[in-house]
């Protein structure tokens, strides 16, 4: 039974997570009567990084900065702000990595082009390789005297096996 | 030659490990963010002062011609506790000159935190919703700012002050400002 208590208690966690899975941490009171500007407010908020947890947006997160945030989010929708001009008001304070998903900048080209260009140099490497293998080889038969030689190491062989 | 084209994988992989791996083991700490606002202006506020009847602490104040630091702390804050004896003591020896920006907090509970305590501000500027906080970029309390003489945000230490920090880091940089 001890064996198995670990595992008793990962699978009580993943299932007790799963069944908890869609919960927001955005409060009733937060949310806009429109329900437009609400699922703009809810859409800008999932792309947006809870500075506190770091790896969860502030539409997941339940840090006081992250309700601070949404509230912001929701009071510059309601004066009219665009969506890039939120997200321009949020990077000029906390910079970029406030974004969750990090803008195409110089210093994000090897993030966003490294895996494409290691997959068409890799593919490359790998076709180049099967091509060499595949050409055929140029082979030339046997001059009637590698078949006697041949022949002779072949029969050499035979009566040694019949010695020992 | 052609043999050693197989390891080429192989470097490559190290390459990885060595650049990913170096940040590790230098302890970088990735939770710590540099200020999004280096070398730009303090963002213009304009905020009562937590001493009643002071009239009100502004931005431009911070442009006093010579480097000061400006602290974000709250009483609720356990780190913000940690370092008050610190900067009381570097202000008590004439190193550095502290204004306090007191975020999210009730104003009765910062004053009763500072009685406690003491007090190594200069002035405390009263950020109730946090509001010049976001607009500082503050994400996590105590935070301390390095002004230049001219008001502009020249470094940002997130988290509590230590005497390392501030011996190594802030009062170097400011002797720097200064000249």
């Amino acid at each position: 039974m001890r064996r198995f208590l670990p595992l008793l208690v990962l699978v009580i966690c993943l299932t007790g997570s799963g069944a908890l899975a869609p919960v927001f941490a955005v409060q009733p009171d937060e949310m806009l009567e429109d329900p437009a500007l609400e699922s703009r407010a809810r859409g800008l908020s999932a792309h947006i990084r809870c500075l506190v947890c770091q790896n969860q947006s502030i539409d997941d997160s339940n840090a006081e900065l992250a309700a601070d945030l949404r509230i912001l989010v929701r009071e510059r929708l309601v004066a009219g702000d665009s969506d890039q001009q939120i997200l321009d008001y949020l990077v000029d304070r906390y910079g970029p990595f406030v974004l969750l998903e990090p803008p195409t900048t110089e210093s994000t080209y090897l993030l966003w082009y490294g895996p494409g260009a290691l997959l068409v140099v890799g593919g490359l490497a790998l076709a180049v390789f099967a091509w060499r293998r595949r050409r055929p080889e140029v082979t030339q038969p046997l001059t009637a005297e590698e078949h006697a030689r041949v022949k002779a190491l072949l029969d050499g062989a035979a009566d040694e096996g019949k010695e020992t | 030659m052609r043999r050693l084209f197989f390891l080429l994988p192989l470097l490559g992989a190290l390459f990885l490990i060595g650049w990913l791996g170096y940040p590790i083991l230098a302890g970088h700490n990735p939770q710590v963010l540099p200020s999004a606002l280096l070398d730009k202006p303090v963002p213009a506020f304009d905020l009562p002062s937590l001493e009643e009847g002071d009239g009100s602490v502004t931005s431009t104040e911070l442009a006093t011609g010579a480097p000061v630091l400006l602290n974000v702390f709250a009483s609720w804050c356990a780190p913000c506790r940690a370092e008050i004896p610190l900067m009381r003591r570097l202000v008590d020896d004439g190193a550095i000159t502290v204004y306090g920006l007191a975020y999210k907090d009730e104003p009765k509970a910062t004053r009763d935190f500072l009685k406690t305590l003491g007090n190594p501000y200069k002035r405390i500027a009263v950020d109730r919703n946090g509001r010049v906080g976001i607009d500082l970029g503050v994400y996590g309390v105590p935070e301390t700012y390095v002004i230049d003489g001219q008001g502009r945000i020249r470094y940002r230490h997130v988290g509590e002050l230590t005497r390392s920090v501030v011996e190594e880091q802030l009062i170097p940089l400011m002797r720097e400002i200064a000249g």
